[in-house]
């Protein structure tokens, strides 16, 4: 790690700012007028679009999360009612979830970037791509509407006999919001394998392709297997609630615990939808910035694979509590362990990417950072909980909301958040500010550390979750942990208000700030509506930087 | 469209190495983003396959559902299974494998450009799945008489009391007999989700129909009617699991 010289202390290299301009013709002024946004089959368009409404679900999802740790500030449930608290969480985690986590990364960065990384001019399905936007849009509504009209109090897990049986919410509303959101996941999933399996440009081999690619099409495989089973557990719990029918209901003979398999058969697999498509970015960004390809490239490509493969057979680890048999339990706490090793083989081969090459700290490293060590914490704990007899003492704890939230906020959001800072000057054409954005990604560390740590000492202790008040002994945590929730807050709040200001004000970025080796790297920034002038033919392995330079050298000969 | 500049390295262009000799037309269907008629095909058909992959594991989570309770309360799935109109259900059967007869040979009228034979084959799809949907409310009509819809309305006294009924079978206890909700519950939910495909199915068919007829797919571009045909055929072949499960197998409680 030697950046003795000072001009090594950075790679970033935009072009001379007082003669550039943004080109003069991309895919945000081709057309102009808001039914050319609407009606647009423009795959980099609709991750725009994509990238405002999950932006604006994340907000809505996090004002619940502040409304939670608000009321946990003090032990007794002081701020709302139990039961409007226990609509918080549901609505925090459907919104989370479902209009936030699954889609972030594949629906915003992965429409954007899969067809340029591969050469194509657009995904394969660009109608089924803009459908799935309104898709999401309309579960997004209905979402909205059941908060508006009174709330779910369920958990975003849908329990039955709780959600068919007891309660009197907008659990119908809800589920089918949920329902069609998840075809959204489908349709995109669905033309990510097309385009990837269909759109390969000349000489884009499968091993040529990123791994960002590549974790996409695993995480485009769960999608696609996953979440049918999902539509029909909720149908038959709206069917259940709507004819009383006891499928689920043990009064009626129905098995709560056949629920649990349905829903947990994709709700499993869609933790890994969330991941996976962060772990590409991760990918992408320590490799330009140790400039170095990935360590064991066909390692981490076939261990996206493995990952999703082993995401089927993991589910019943949520049951153990539940009355599963001693011996599925056994197995499935041994088939959780495995998906520890593909994890392990990823952070390992990012830690070796990173040896010996030369790093820089731009910001997109630093989030990367903090996935990497966030994300090993939430996957070392996640062994703990795959343990059956850690899992019996642990369950139901605050120590799961920590594992989950270290999984998906420190890794997934970090990684999103890393994403985003890194294909901004692709996107736009502009940079984002260096010295702010760094400071966020610090605030966002240390935010996040100071809510969610505490939280595994509670769980450690026998805080339960779901409950608005807890003894008087746990305050001193809790109260730690909603100062970290507002620290995280302005760090979520910074990159909105800088990205939104760098729109206008920031450095033109030129095509290839980061000196990166990706085929969107090689286009003008932002893109044009066709991607590419003419189809690439790709002659060159993935991250390979000693190509870059030649590219380059040429490039200035000819010109010179 | 701009070629690729190297078409020989391309695994998708290999036809566009031909394009220069033969003087190919394009269609005026084919999209922009792709690079060849033959890759549009490609994706067209494979994105439809998978999205009858997505369709059979969503249809999987209530064979599943099917396969636990069938288990659990065998002797009141059989008695239920035994109020299934069987005759019905072959007659059906029949009919919807004669609808796919029908679609095959309109995805070769179509493939073989006889613009004619294509429209008569779709009309004859559509007229054997409406004629299915028809034979499928008769039988729903006859479970709303017998009180077999899951519900309110829902009774079991023809299983705790068969003698009653003109039945030979022995009689449930009343617990058991509650169970046989559930098979129809199962039933409904399947064939419903069955007839719903259908019903998608044939909307789908008068659309292609009236495409058809304008002389879309006259012209060597067949990839719609070959990607509904998959469609259709899968609706087929769900039935073809439905119909010995729900209908056939062991319908006679074990002695």
């Amino acid at each position: 790690m030697s950046t003795s010289t000072p001009n090594l202390h950075t790679i970033v290299s935009l072009p001379d700012q007082s003669t550039a301009k943004l080109p003069k013709r991309h895919y945000i002024n081709n057309e102009h007028g808001l039914l050319s946004w609407l009606l647009t089959g423009d795959h980099k368009r609709i991750a725009i679009l994509y990238l405002i409404s999950i932006t604006f679900f994340f907000f809505i999802g996090g004002a619940f999360a502040g409304l939670i740790r608000l009321e946990l500030l003090t032990p007794q449930s002081d701020l709302v009612a139990a039961d409007t608290y226990n609509k918080f969480f549901t609505m925090h985690g459907i919104i989370m979830i479902f209009l936030f986590l699954v889609p972030s990364v594949p629906a915003t960065l992965g429409n954007f970037l899969i067809p340029i990384m591969l050469g194509a001019k657009d995904l394969a399905f660009p109608k089924i791509n803009l459908l799935s936007w309104y898709l999401y849009l309309a579960g997004g509504t209905l979402t909205l509407a059941a908060l508006v009209l009174g709330g779910v109090d369920t958990g975003w897990t849908f329990t039955t006999p709780l959600s068919t049986h007891y309660l009197n919410t907008h659990v119908i509303t809800a589920a089918t919001a949920i329902f069609i959101a998840g075809f959204s996941s489908i349709f995109t999933g669905l033309n990510f394998i097309v385009t990837i399996h269909r759109m390969r440009a000349p000489g884009m081999t499968w091993f040529r392709m990123p791994l960002f690619v590549w974790s996409n099409y695993a995480a485009s495989i769960l999608m696609v297997l996953g979440t049918p089973v999902l539509a029909i557990a909720i149908v038959l719990v709206a069917l259940e609630r709507l004819v009383g029918i006891g499928v689920f209901d043990p009064a009626k003979g129905g098995d709560p615990l056949l629920f649990q398999h349905l829903f947990w058969f994709y709700s499993h697999p869609a933790v890994y939808i969330m991941i996976l498509p962060g772990m590409g970015v991760i990918s992408e960004v320590i490799s330009t910035f140790s400039r170095k390809r990935v360590f064991g490239y066909t390692a981490v490509a076939f261990s996206s694979v493995a990952i999703a493969l082993f995401g089927f057979f993991v589910w019943a680890h949520h049951m153990f509590i539940m009355g599963v048999s001693n011996y599925s339990a056994l197995v499935f706490s041994l088939l959780t362990m495995l998906v520890a090793v593909p994890s392990a083989i990823k952070i390992f081969n990012w830690a070796f990417t990173l040896q010996k090459g030369s790093i820089t700290f731009e910001t997109p490293m630093l989030y990367a950072f903090g996935f990497m060590g966030l994300f090993t914490i939430g996957g070392l704990t996640g062994v703990f909980l795959g343990s059956l007899g850690m899992d019996i003492h642990l369950t139901e704890t605050y120590f799961i909301v920590a594992h989950f939230h270290f999984v998906m906020v420190g890794g997934m959001l970090m990684a999103f958040l890393a994403g985003i800072h890194f294909w901004w000057p692709k996107m736009t054409g502009r940079m984002y500010p260096e010295s702010l954005s760094k400071l966020a990604a610090v605030v966002t560390f240390i935010g996040f550390n100071l809510t969610f740590l505490p939280q595994f000492i509670l769980g450690y202790l026998g805080m339960p979750r779901r409950y608005a008040a807890y003894p008087p002994e746990f305050q001193v945590l809790n109260v730690l942990s909603t100062a970290g929730a507002t620290v995280l807050g302005v760090g979520y709040m910074l990159p909105l208000l800088y990205l939104g200001w760098s729109l206008k004000y920031g450095a033109i970025a030129g095509d290839n700030p980061w000196q990166a080796t990706g085929l969107e790297w090689q286009i003008q920034s932002p893109p044009l509506t066709e991607n590419f002038i003419e189809v690439p033919i790709v002659d060159y392995e993935a991250y390979d930087y000693e190509w870059l330079e030649k590219k380059q050298r040429e490039q200035v000969t000819t010109v010179g | 469209m701009i070629a690729s500049t190297n078409p020989a390295m391309h695994p998708h262009t290999h036809e566009a190495v031909d394009h220069a000799e033969h003087e190919h037309v394009a269609l005026p269907q084919h999209r922009h983003h792709f690079e060849t008629e033959e890759q549009q095909r490609e994706a067209g058909s494979f994105g439809m396959w998978l999205f009858l992959l997505t369709e059979i594991m969503f249809f999987g989570g209530m064979f599943f559902a099917y396969l636990l309770y069938r288990n659990w309360y065998y002797p009141a799935f059989t008695v239920a299974s035994n109020q299934l109109n069987v005759p019905e259900g072959a007659i059906n059967t029949v009919i919807l494998i004669t609808s796919g007869f029908f679609m095959a040979l309109g995805v070769w009228a179509a493939e073989v450009r006889k613009k004619g034979l294509l429209v008569i084959m779709l009309i004859l799809t559509t007229v054997f799945g409406l004629a299915f949907l028809g034979v499928k409310a008769d039988e729903y009509h006859e479970k709303y008489e017998l009180h077999h819809i899951p519900g309110a309305s829902f009774s079991t006294a023809m299983f705790t009391n068969p003698a009653a009924f003109g039945l030979k079978e022995e009689p449930l206890a009343p617990d058991m007999a509650q169970h046989t909700e559930i098979f129809f519950f199962l039933y409904f939910a399947m064939t419903g989700m069955h007839a719903l495909h259908m019903i998608i199915g044939i909307v789908i068919l008068f659309w292609l129909t009236w495409r058809a007829h304008r002389g879309e797919f006259s012209s060597g571009y067949v990839a719609p009617i070959e990607n509904f045909g998959l469609y259709w055929h899968f609706v087929d072949i769900v039935w073809l699991f439905l119909f010995p499960l729900l209908y056939l197998i062991n319908r006679h409680p074990l002695s």
